[in-house]
């Protein structure tokens, strides 16, 4: 039954390059619900947290994680309100549908909210590759503004050269930087945009490596540092410091498995404390990184 | 105006009857008379805080108040607290001067009828409150107060306080007499332990409470409450978990529907009282400590401050749970409450370092983390804790190091604040002067016209220096305090 579930899991991620990996994960649980064979609602939801874990030891993103949590807290809501197991399911499946198209359309919305932001003659500081920075500039784009974009590298995986490659066939002038010339290149440019893989409650983010070095140096330049996350990236997690991280986030999952002294090994993500960031743009609308411990009472209490 | 003066004058003789019913001995009645006449005034400033209006009536019985008040200072100059007299009945009018300058802009000052409305308005409020504090007679202020704190209270704990003012036994239930002593004299202390004691104080009245005949319940015992509370705030200015406490209680006392009997009724008091400590209290320790030891690591240096019960409770609980860390107390004077933390931290077996404050800067290198106790939040997401706490939020931010406070939702309060002055306690200023070798530099200090000795409770730490509020709703940042608040108000 699981390894179907991660071979769907995996289907969807290389069908569809374009879809956050947070909604193929609801995707695949949503099928998995579907073919779930359960008696009792405990079975159930015992099946679905088994089924979670071993989507995130596929893929230890923190999207993947804070998608299935929400996916299971929205399932747990709504069983509280029919007896009988198969309508409930029934209705489970159907909200999981309509929870699916909700946050199919929450890129589109950031899109929407953030590029109004980028005025016309912006040079505007990004890094890696994230779609929901790349739909931003293409809307921008598409409102016919003037600008250019400076993309890092990002290593070990030089993403920042696919975001080029992408943006170049957006018609977008853009120029690829080394991860180390962030502080050589932040005078230049106007704005800083990054994507988010994960946001956690005290308004801060997880993102690629290099992020919060990224996010001092603007704040030691006074540049604006926006964030563009949908709201399934909302996680129930409160770093302190870099040290605080779980581990499970910041390696990847074949990493874990193998690796014997984790401190040799380069970890993939990094924390940028909320006190860097000037405003976050989600679905849930332009938030302050305080308000969005605020948001996340609102959804998770 | 006249009936205002002859009321006043009754309400004298009325109190001076009382007195000689008793027989008094004490030292300080005919002094405590004339206080408790311009104290009553006194007091109606701060119950009248949310009524800043003044009329002229009002005007003119705070200066007959402040006439008599110095009447009485040069009658009693021959008793030893004369000093403490005099600088009380400066403080009165000093107290009274801010208030009475305050007008409400909606008040047509040149229509009379509307003028003459709200001073029969204010007349009979004033009465109201006037019969509730000449009930309780006023503890004098001891010493010179430095100029900026002029507007609190500094009280001696050099004699107990059956010695300093007379108690009517008839209108303050015994075992609130047990409490604001063991207050004044520091025997019960930290946030818990005086919310706790005053709710156990309270099982003891209700269950002793029987309803006067013709009378409510619900509307009964709550006035019978009201004396034991400014008695209370009398012996020790009153915390923000108190006041919580206080409000929850009188909600409750007021939702009693008139049909219940009394036995229900003061059961079912006494099992909301119940609740509410264990709930809020033992509950939300417990639910604190487990979040909280998600945030304690293997090899941590964990540094606290002072006393705290609930970070205690969380050292202790990781302790048991195998978590290896060692634990530096930074303590300070004149409370050193520090060596509580220690001797209990101590006997679990727990790895400590013990500093006094001055030392803070060099062993915060040293340091993980801060884990802080506070006495209340603020809305504005300003922490309210001991004297020295937001010293040490401010070297901590310094040296990088995460600080976290540890709150139980109960402590949450409205009010807002942004300095350390606005509202504070002032301790016993007796308490900084020290011994060494047989001799004491500061004994005569009273005698030194200039000299001020400044022993302050409480100080306010910015939300900018706390990284982490841990609740019994889970982990927070500090400005979401007002989001709490307003849940809060959505569920009662």
């Amino acid at each position: 039954m699981n390894k179907m579930l991660v071979e769907y899991f995996r289907r969807q991620m290389s069908q569809d390059p374009d879809m956050a990996s947070a909604v193929a994960a609801i995707r695949s649980l949503l099928e998995f619900l579907k073919r779930d064979q359960s008696e009792t609602l405990q079975g159930l939801r015992e099946n679905l947290t088994h089924a979670i874990e071993r989507l995130e030891e596929t893929d230890s993103s923190v999207a993947v994680s804070s998608g299935g949590e929400l996916f299971l807290r929205f399932i747990s809501l709504t069983s509280l309100e029919h007896s009988d197991l198969s309508q409930c399911k029934n209705v489970m499946v159907e909200r999981g549908e309509l929870f699916l198209k909700k946050i199919s359309l929450s890129r589109g919305k950031v899109a929407k909210l953030c590029h109004t932001f980028i005025k016309d003659g912006a040079k505007i500081l990004t890094h890696s590759s994230s779609r929901v920075v790349l739909k931003v500039l293409e809307n921008a784009a598409a409102d016919k503004k003037r600008f250019t974009v400076y993309v890092t590298e990002s290593q070990p995986d030089s993403a920042g050269q696919q975001m080029a490659d992408k943006l170049r066939r957006l018609n977008i002038p853009v120029i690829v930087v080394l991860d180390a010339a962030v502080g050589y290149i932040m005078e230049k440019v106007d704005l800083v945009i990054v994507g988010a893989e994960g946001v956690v409650e005290s308004g801060g983010i997880f993102n690629k490596i290099g992020t919060y070095q990224m996010a001092v140096c603007s704040k030691a330049h006074n540049k604006p540092f926006y964030v563009v996350a949908e709201s399934f990236k909302f996680v129930r997690l409160y770093p302190l410091n870099q040290e605080d991280v779980p581990h499970r986030f910041k390696y990847k999952a074949d990493t874990l498995k193998t690796a014997e002294d984790l401190n040799h090994e380069h970890p993939m993500i990094d924390y940028t404390p909320p006190s860097l960031i000037t405003l976050l743009f989600t679905d849930l609308g332009v938030l302050t990184p305080s308000a969005v411990s605020d948001e996340l009472i609102k959804l998770y209490l | 105006t006249k009936e205002e003066k002859q009321r006043l004058r009754k309400e004298k003789k009325h109190k001076k009857g009382k007195k000689e019913d008793k027989g008094p001995t004490e030292k300080g009645t005919d002094k405590e008379k004339k206080a408790v006449s311009s104290s009553a005034l006194q007091q109606s400033p701060s119950s009248t805080v949310d009524k800043p209006s003044k009329s002229k009536a009002e005007l003119k019985a705070e200066r007959r108040a402040r006439q008599d008040a110095e009447r009485a200072s040069k009658q009693g100059k021959k008793e030893p607290g004369s000093q403490a007299s005099s600088s009380k009945s400066k403080a009165p009018a000093s107290e009274l001067q801010p208030v009475v300058k305050r007008l409400p802009e909606h008040i047509q000052v040149d229509d009379p009828a509307m003028v003459k409305k709200l001073a029969k308005k204010l007349e009979r409020q004033l009465l109201q409150s006037l019969f509730i504090f000449l009930q309780i007679p006023l503890r004098s202020d001891y010493g010179f107060k430095v100029s900026l704190f002029s507007h609190l209270h500094q009280y001696s704990r050099k004699a107990p306080l059956t010695q300093q003012i007379s108690i009517p036994a008839t209108v303050i239930h015994p075992s609130i007499v047990r409490l604001g002593l063991q207050y004044s004299q520091g025997i019960v202390a930290g946030s818990n332990a005086r919310s706790v004691a005053l709710l156990h104080a309270f099982k003891q009245v209700i269950q002793d409470y029987s309803t006067p005949p013709n009378e409510e319940l619900s509307r009964d015992l709550v006035n019978k409450l009201k004396p034991y509370i400014s008695f209370l705030n009398q012996c020790r200015p009153l915390s923000a978990s108190m006041g919580n406490a206080i409000k929850y209680i009188k909600k409750e006392i007021s939702n009693i529907p008139s049909q219940c009997k009394e036995e229900e009724a003061k059961k079912k008091l006494l099992s909301c009282i119940d609740n509410y400590v264990n709930e809020k209290i033992t509950l939300a320790a417990k639910a604190i400590s487990e979040c909280a030891i998600k945030k304690i690591c293997d090899g941590d240096v964990i540094l606290v401050y002072g006393c705290s019960s609930l970070v205690n409770h969380i050292l202790c609980d990781a302790f048991e749970k195998q978590r290896k860390f060692r634990v530096i107390v930074v303590d300070s004077r004149p409370r050193l409450e520090g060596r509580e933390a220690l001797r209990r931290l101590v006997k679990r077996g727990i790895r400590c370092t013990y500093v006094l404050i001055s030392a803070l800067s060099y062993i915060l290198p040293e340091v993980s983390k801060v884990f802080l106790g506070a006495h209340a939040l603020l809305a504005n997401g300003y922490v309210m804790s001991r004297v020295g706490t937001s010293q040490i939020a401010l070297v901590a931010k310094a040296y990088n190091v995460p600080v976290l406070v540890c709150c139980e939702t109960y402590k949450f309060c409205e009010r807002v604040q942004t300095d350390s002055f606005v509202s504070n306690e002032l301790d016993d200023p007796d308490d900084l002067i020290v011994t060494r070798r047989g001799k004491t530099q500061l004994e005569a200090w009273l005698s030194i016209q200039s000299l001020r000795l400044l022993n302050l409770v409480y100080d306010v730490t910015p939300p900018d220096f706390v990284d982490l509020v841990i609740t019994e709703l889970g982990m927070i940042p500090c400005t979401s305090v007002p989001v709490v608040l307003r849940v809060k108000s959505v569920d009662q």
